[in-house]
């Protein structure tokens, strides 16, 4: 039997899609099983996030109404044999499934997937409930922005009611320029306001720009510092333990950019 | 405006985001509407009328936060400003 994880936040453009591709991917370069699942219907990313929108013949509402089964919905990654995506419908609603359908699939997926990671739509409602309806574990993404905190804040009291009190939390953009001059929240801030376990740490990296544009995770870019934050989650996730990136250690501008000519680490 | 900035030390503004994260936070776990502190206020007026004479326009109700630092408590404050004490009261 898999373990069902949601990526959610609340707030929306925090990065729930991006976490969820990449947290997929890092987990199938771990050499698990996995299908990540977009629960955003009517909004669906995170084909585009995996470079898969050109693949998409079934998806979630097709399975769910019972058009096609639920293998001929999954669509291979290109990259890794062992990733799977389920799309949703793009021109239905979220009131197309319920929870109780999404129960059902989540845990006919659990059968055959170590990994179970669902995209949750932003928002508190029916879409929000039925991301949730599945899952074992949560993920919150929030980044250092006073209205992302709040809302990851209002999920964690929705996720607890809801009896799902394995939840963590990861802090998505953070800027170490800014947080050493006290002009953006930095990690303690953050985890002392919502009292929930950290499970990871994201730097700010217009690589997940690029690596967005391309349609291929920061994952699989060695260079990506956001990529190298999402393989550490991973392993985390797999219960390694693997130290927080230290933010002291991280120097930006131009005289780290000399340091770094002069003293080659 | 800028000059004036680098002297006068204003604190970080991430210190200022926490604390009103921190103030919201509590409005928001709290669920409390302004109808429930027009109830509270309703009932302190009617009790604290026995005893004392008191500025109903002045008298204000408001969720906040008590304690020390680090060990914050939502905490319900009055301010009940006082007209004259009656009799009973004495």
């Amino acid at each position: 039997m898999g373990i069902s994880i949601v990526i959610t936040s609340g707030k929306g453009g925090v990065g729930k899609t991006t976490t969820t591709a990449n947290i997929g991917t890092a987990l199938a370069m771990q050499n698990k099983k996995v299908v990540v699942v977009d629960a955003d219907t009517g909004l669906r990313n995170l084909d585009l996030h995996l470079g898969l929108e050109n693949r998409i013949v079934y998806n979630l509402v097709d399975v769910v109404e019972g058009t096609c089964r639920l293998k001929q919905a999954l669509i291979k990654d290109k990259r890794f044999d062992n990733l799977f995506l389920l799309p949703t419908a793009q021109t239905k609603d979220k009131t197309a499934v319920t929870p109780e359908q999404m129960l059902e699939l989540i845990e006919n997926l659990k059968k055959d997937f170590d990994f179970i990671i669902i995209d949750c739509p932003a928002g508190i409602e029916h879409g929000f409930e039925n991301a949730v309806a599945g899952a074992d574990k949560a993920i919150v993404v929030t980044t250092p922005e006073v209205s992302a905190v709040r809302d990851a804040d209002r999920i964690i009291g929705k996720l607890e009611a809801k009896g799902l009190e394995d939840h963590q939390l990861i802090i998505n953009r953070i800027k170490y320029d800014m947080t050493k001059k006290g002009e953006m929240l930095n990690i303690d801030d953050m985890t002392d306001i919502l009292a929930i376990k950290l499970l990871g740490i994201v730097p700010d990296d217009e690589k997940i720009v690029i690596s967005t544009n391309r349609g291929e995770p920061a994952v699989t870019y060695d260079s990506s510092k956001a990529g190298q934050a999402y393989r550490n989650i991973a392993k985390r996730i797999l219960g390694e333990e693997v130290p927080f990136i230290n933010l002291d250690d991280e120097e930006q501008g131009f005289f780290a950019s000399l340091k770094k000519i002069f003293f080659k680490k | 405006m800028d000059l004036f900035k680098i002297f006068s030390k204003e604190p970080p503004s991430k210190d200022l985001a926490k604390e009103r994260l921190k103030l919201i936070l509590i409005h928001d776990r709290a669920n409390v509407s302004p109808q429930f502190l027009e109830m509270v206020k309703g009932d302190i007026i009617k009790i604290i009328s026995d005893y004392a004479e008191i500025d109903e326009k002045g008298l204000e109700i408001k969720l906040t936060r008590s304690g020390k630092q680090g060990e914050d408590v939502p905490a319900l404050v009055a301010n009940i400003p006082i007209k004259k004490m009656k009799e009973i009261g004495r």
